[in-house]
């Protein structure tokens, strides 16, 4: 069986919203293709909340104009739309059973009674509930109630699922499962799903793109692989997973900054006199002899070695530097290694 | 064994009230039971006479044939006091909302806002209730200028002006109930209910109303009980041709010098009280299942 031609593509125009005098979203533009899964990431106060409202019409925008499969929503209420969402308490109704809860949604658009008997069945099917179904909220665990709170949305067949943090209120190892079952979900149901997090882990677990957001604008868009290994900006580079930020001044024409401790060729001509490279831990090769040749290769000092199990982590002198090598040969601090800083994973930040 | 040791404890410490309400609502009550059950003698006396008479005379029944006066004025007060209730009920969901969402340190402002009428007596806000539904002051005036009433009528006295002295009294009780429940009131469950589709009235019906609904029958009690036994609003207020109950036993018990017969009245005021009592609990425990 083919899934269905995915729908619910979302235009977002120019949004701007401001709360009393603090501007949540700076003239937003983005396109949500059909069926894609795209994560909001950022930290609290970035206004990536606001931005799931917007789209829910639980929020209006001040200015901008919000496009749904090319009809404009701008202005349609919430109850209007054709987008559910699951919100980060579950906001699960206390005074309606499980199965009553799901059935909310279609009971409110009148659908006939054996069509929603026959929806809720499958929806509470698909999410492993339909033992539950006669169950109240309050009698269910925090992975029950997430997965809940999924069937009354998804139930409604909605163009666009909006995701509030579903997974913060779980545990790590509850976590790591449903993320899974979220992304084998999405690509079923072919439907368009944004999720908000500040999780950097689960938006790279489960994102087809991640939207990094940052004081209410656009900081990065990009896949996954994109936005970690060429971060544009010191944010983004900190943000998701750890990197080194190695200050550096720009050395005139071929392709080379210069840091304190020496000359490294990079991909591209940076547009600053004086800015930041940054490359992650585990790209820098550690070899304990200078070999034959190398680029970007420098002589450092082991400061501090820690064993992780899965990998070792290195502290490096002078630079300081820090790296992440696989845990073939035991180093011990104090011993002089040759690194190698790729040119290709060494990113100039337009900041 | 230290259960066994409080309880003489416990009976002690809850003595003072029972002999309280022993002393001042269950002989006083019980009295008036028998009181009602007895006759009135020619000059006001109590005479120590059984009989149902009283209860006749309630249903209509006299000397003269039956008329429904006395059943009039106590359909009028149900009705009244169930108006009061409903109407109440409608104005304090919106005080409530919005009081609840203040920011925490101003709740308390507006809710005192809310209750300072209860540092004045009930006959002086009555009053003035008077003074501001003359004919010659402005809502009058507004009244007659749109055709609302009489060119030479007022506002005052009538059904009007009860129910706008009634209200007003009850609104207190109908708000503070109601309050403590939407307080409590998650507002992600109401934008859950609009995401899913919810229009205005859905919401209100379908999640409001069953999640507040503790203080929604409390505030409709204390609404409802009060009004239905208001003698001093409708004495100023509605005038001879609109009494309540209320005001039928106030004048047994004063003018008329009929004790017996008022304390039938008061008796079906006390049956009337706990049939509502009875269907409110009712209404309530079955809506909270739905």
């Amino acid at each position: 069986m083919n899934p269905p031609a995915p729908v619910g593509r979302l235009d977002l125009e120019g949004l701007s919203k401001t709360f009393g005098s603090t501007p949540v979203l700076a003239d937003l533009s983005l396109v949500v293709e059909a069926g894609e899964l795209l994560t909001v990431l950022g930290p609290s106060g970035c206004g990536k909340t606001t931005l799931l409202r917007l789209i829910a019409g639980l929020e209006l925008p001040d200015r901008g104009t919000l496009r749904l499969d090319g009809r404009d929503i701008t202005r349609v209420p919430a109850h209007q739309r054709p987008v559910n969402t699951v919100f980060q308490s579950y906001a699960l109704f206390p005074h309606l059973s499980v199965a009553g809860n799901v059935a909310f949604g279609l009971e409110s658009r009148r659908f006939p009674r054996p069509e929603i008997e026959r929806r809720v069945a499958s929806a509470l099917a698909l999410l492993e509930l339909a033992e539950l179904a006669q169950r109240w909220p309050n009698e269910l665990s925090g992975g029950q109630k997430q997965r809940v709170a999924l069937a009354r949305a998804l139930v409604n067949e909605p163009e666009v699922l909006l995701l509030d943090e579903p997974m913060s209120a779980l545990d790590a190892k509850l976590r790591a499962q449903l993320q899974l079952e979220l992304r084998r979900l999405q690509r079923t149901l072919s439907r368009t799903f944004i999720l908000v997090t500040h999780d950097q882990d689960e938006a790279m677990v489960v994102s087809d793109r991640i939207l990094v957001m940052r004081g209410g604008r656009i900081e990065q868009l990009g896949s996954p692989r994109e936005v970690y290994e060429r971060p544009r900006t010191r944010f983004v580079a900190e943000f998701l997973g750890a990197a080194n930020l190695i200050p550096v001044t720009a050395n005139g024409s071929n392709g080379h900054v210069q840091a304190a401790w020496g000359t490294l060729a990079v991909r591209e001509r940076p547009p600053w006199r004086e800015g930041l490279v940054a490359i992650r831990p585990e790209r820098i090769r550690v070899n304990p002899e200078r070999p034959a040749s190398s680029e970007n290769g420098f002589s450092a000092r082991v400061t501090d070695a820690v064993f992780r199990g899965d990998c070792l982590d290195l502290w490096l002198a002078p630079m300081p530097l820090r790296v992440r090598t696989p845990p073939i040969e035991a180093l011990e601090p104090g011993q002089q290694v040759w690194i190698e800083l790729p040119v290709d994973d060494l990113e100039v930040l337009v900041d | 064994m230290t259960e066994g040791a409080r309880r003489p404890l416990r009976l002690a410490l809850t003595l003072p009230g029972t002999l309280w309400l022993a002393l001042f609502l269950a002989i006083p009550g019980l009295l008036l039971c028998g009181l009602a059950f007895l006759s009135r003698g020619a000059h006001g006396e109590i005479v120590w006479q059984l009989s149902l008479g009283n209860f006749q005379r309630l249903l209509g029944f006299s000397s003269f044939g039956w008329t429904a006066d006395y059943l009039r004025i106590l359909v009028r007060s149900v009705v009244v006091a169930g108006v009061t209730t409903v109407v109440a009920l409608a104005l304090a969901y919106p005080v409530a909302f919005f009081v609840a969402s203040r920011p925490p340190r101003r709740r308390s402002f507006w809710l005192a806002l809310v209750l300072i009428p209860f540092a004045t007596n009930l006959v002086i806000r009555t009053y003035g209730w008077m003074l501001i539904l003359a004919p010659a002051l402005p809502p009058a005036r507004l009244a007659r200028w749109l055709g609302l009433i009489d060119p030479q009528g007022g506002l005052f006295p009538g059904a009007f002006a009860t129910y706008v002295g009634l209200i007003s009294a009850a609104l207190p009780f109908a708000v503070l109930p109601l309050y403590t429940n939407v307080e409590r009131l998650d507002p992600a469950l109401l934008e859950a209910a609009r995401d899913l589709y919810a229009p205005g009235w859905r919401v209100f019906r379908r999640v409001i109303v069953p999640l507040t609904l503790p203080g929604l029958t409390t505030a409709a009690f204390l609404t409802f009980v009060p009004t239905l036994g208001m003698f001093v609003v409708p004495d100023l207020l509605g005038g001879a041709r609109y009494w309540l109950i209320g005001n039928v036993i106030q004048q047994q018990f004063g003018a008329s010098r009929d004790w017996p017969f008022g304390a039938a009245l008061g008796l079906a005021l006390v049956v009337l009280t706990l049939a509502a009592w009875w269907i409110v609990r009712k209404k309530g425990s079955a809506g909270s299942l739905a």
